[in-house]
């Protein structure tokens, strides 16, 4: 049974899908989504703790052998972003219920959990593949039914958001085949471990080159790096609010995931950031995303358009982590994926309870909810500080290596430009605040009540973790360096 | 004159793909831009056929007295990317469909200045 736990991990919701479809009766599908997505995280765990005992785990598909049939690979980098996925999405799911049933009409919630289910397949799929087209099938799965998830929002703009998405989506989709397609063209394979092997011998040939290029483009399209991003506000603002909870929380990140296997485990023989002087390319617009992104989003009034402008500064500090190509930086970048994943999900679960009582997310809807929704908007508080980088939070663990990682590339004035960047934060941060706290409640106000227990204990959960992880970080970093250290001796070994 | 005629097909696969890419840019018609994709994903089908054929080699069936064949694999692969395609294509098509319910319009243009207005109405009660 534990051997065949890699397959179960994706074929358990891909089959839960169309069941939840036949089912329809909203309730029931939602406590069969709610069984899966935990089932997931109880099957990523031991997961897990199977990679840290043993080492990688490998599984065919089907028993074919690698490089003809589709292996599934989870190393500690795969097998932690698995974690990741999966524990948002159980928490998510929890928190559902009562958001769904008010942000979406009654006969398309059974449609909307289906999509829910597929696209959690399509993330776990890409974390565990081993092969390069596999990757791309998943990537659309996941693709497709977050398109159909933001078009469920109820302001029309989510239907134009959700058709961005979909067109810069499939060309990023599309770009990666290319990529992959040039690749094959070049070694006849699409195993990553295999890819690996062959790559360093034809590294210097221009079709393999091209490739890099066409892969990147169409990665950090998928990750809406600064100034691919355009999809991502409109997307996270008018989508339901559990959805982009999820999406942020999971969906760019996995995105990232694809990078990191793409340079470090595919390239990995090769000096990638050499060539085509990727690394500057990638730090440079990574320091404008925290900047130009930081700055935008202090000036947006819709508190959920905010924050997605702050993903995508949040963003460009996984990809600088990155970009450093050390330990310490890849480190600080995989560990800023957790971190991220976190605060971002509290933020907007928080963000929900909020929508759920008032109706709307401005600004001004806040005014005064200090008292009034004391827990929902005190979670909002962590997540916000810790998204600043408050000592005791899980932003400050990040934040601390990745200035770490700069001073040690001796590029001080990267270090200084985190920190500047993170006071940007702390403007936007404190316009909720103040709004929550200092302003007075409009006078004509109606009593609202705290959001029921079934939200208000995943929110916290997430706030608790973002302090837990903040405070002990040990564990955390453990796996983050070892997979730093994987990832730059050599990949899938 | 030769790589010209050699490379023939990757010399379609390039026109088709940056006129595809440039409906997409281009077009503001919402129904347009899905052609473009389209037109757009069809270059890398080309591209990906063009790949697997080897000089002299046939289908790949296994009888006898066949030694040189096509690779089959990316004809596979593209398979599976086709179907990808034509789901794109429809949730597209569907989400226009939802567009013109909502906007009266696919044109991106004239969605753009509604949006606007929608954002200043936004606006304008919250004050």
């Amino acid at each position: 049974m534990s051997t065949q736990l890699p397959a179960l991990q994706v074929v358990l919701p891909l089959l839960m899908a169309p069941i939840a479809l036949i089912i329809r009766n909203p309730r029931f599908v939602w406590m069969l989504t709610l069984i899966v997505t935990w089932t997931t995280l109880a099957i990523s765990l031991s997961l897990l703790m199977q990679v840290l005992d043993s080492g990688t785990i490998t599984y065919r598909i089907g028993g074919w052998a690698a490089p003809w049939g589709i292996e599934y690979v989870l190393d500690k980098v795969g097998a932690f972003v698995l974690v990741i996925v999966s524990a948002i999405g159980s928490l998510v799911m929890t928190y559902a219920r009562r958001s769904v049933e008010q942000e979406i009409p009654a006969e398309r919630i059974y449609l909307f959990y289906t999509m829910f289910l597929l696209c959690l397949t399509g993330l776990l799929g890409i974390t565990i593949t081993g092969d390069v087209f596999n990757l791309f099938v998943f990537l659309e799965i996941s693709s497709l039914s977050s398109y159909v998830m933001i078009s469920l929002g109820r302001d029309r703009r989510a239907l134009t958001a959700a058709y961005r998405y979909l067109i810069m989506g499939t060309i990023g989709a599309t770009f990666y085949i290319i990529g992959v397609g040039l690749m094959y063209m070049m070694t006849g394979t699409l195993n990553m471990a295999d890819l690996a092997t062959l790559m360093p011998a034809i590294a210097d040939t221009r079709v393999i080159q091209a490739a890099l290029a066409f892969l990147t483009v169409g990665i950090c399209l998928k990750l809406a790096l600064f100034p691919l991003h355009l999809w991502l506000p409109n997307a996270y603002t008018y989508a339901p609010s559990m959805v982009t909870a999820f999406l942020a929380a999971t969906a760019t990140k996995v995105a990232v995931y694809i990078l990191i296997r793409i340079i470090f485990t595919v390239f990995g023989g090769v000096n990638v950031f050499e060539i085509l002087g990727l690394q500057n390319i990638l730090m440079t617009l990574a320091i404008f995303a925290m900047f130009a992104a930081s700055t935008i989003a202090i000036y947006q009034d819709n508190a959920k358009r905010m924050f997605a402008y702050s993903s995508i500064a949040q963003v460009g500090y996984i990809i600088l982590g990155l970009s450093f190509a050390s330990e310490t930086g890849m480190a600080a970048g995989i560990i800023h994926l957790f971190n991220h994943a976190i605060m971002k999900c509290t933020i907007f679960l928080g963000l929900g309870c909020v929508a759920l009582r008032m109706g709307g997310v401005s600004i001004r809807d806040m005014y005064g909810l200090g008292t009034r929704m004391p827990w929902t908007m005190a979670a909002i508080v962590v997540g916000g500080l810790s998204l600043i980088g408050i000592p005791m939070t899980v932003g400050f663990v990040s934040k601390w290596y990745l200035v770490r990682a700069a001073l040690e590339a001796d590029m001080w004035p990267v270090a200084v430009l985190i920190v500047l960047s993170s006071l940007l934060a702390i403007i936007y941060v404190w316009r909720i605040v103040e709004a929550a706290y200092l302003k007075p409640a409009p006078e004509n106000a109606e009593p609202v009540s705290e959001v029921p227990l079934s939200m208000l204990l995943p929110l916290w959960v997430m706030a608790l973790a973002s302090i837990y992880f903040g405070l002990d970080a040990t564990n955390t970093l453990t796996i983050a360096l070892d997979a730093a250290d994987i990832l730059l001796n050599g990949g899938l070994q | 004159m030769e790589t010209f005629y050699g490379l023939f097909n990757y010399w379609i696969v390039i026109v088709l793909m940056m006129m595809g890419f440039y409906m997409v840019i281009a077009q503001h018609n919402l129904i347009k831009k899905i052609i473009g994709l389209n037109v757009f994903q069809v270059s890398v089908f080309v591209f990906y056929i063009s790949m697997s054929k080897i000089k002299g080699g046939t289908a790949p069936i296994l009888t006898d007295g066949i030694e040189i064949y096509s690779n089959p694999l990316p004809h596979v692969l593209i398979l599976t990317a086709i179907v990808v395609g034509v789901a794109t294509t429809a949730l597209g098509l569907a989400l226009t469909v939802r567009i013109k319910d909502a906007f009266d319009t696919i044109e991106d243009d004239e969605i753009a200045i509604l949006e606007k207005e929608d954002q200043e109405r936004e606006r304008g009660t919250i004050s």
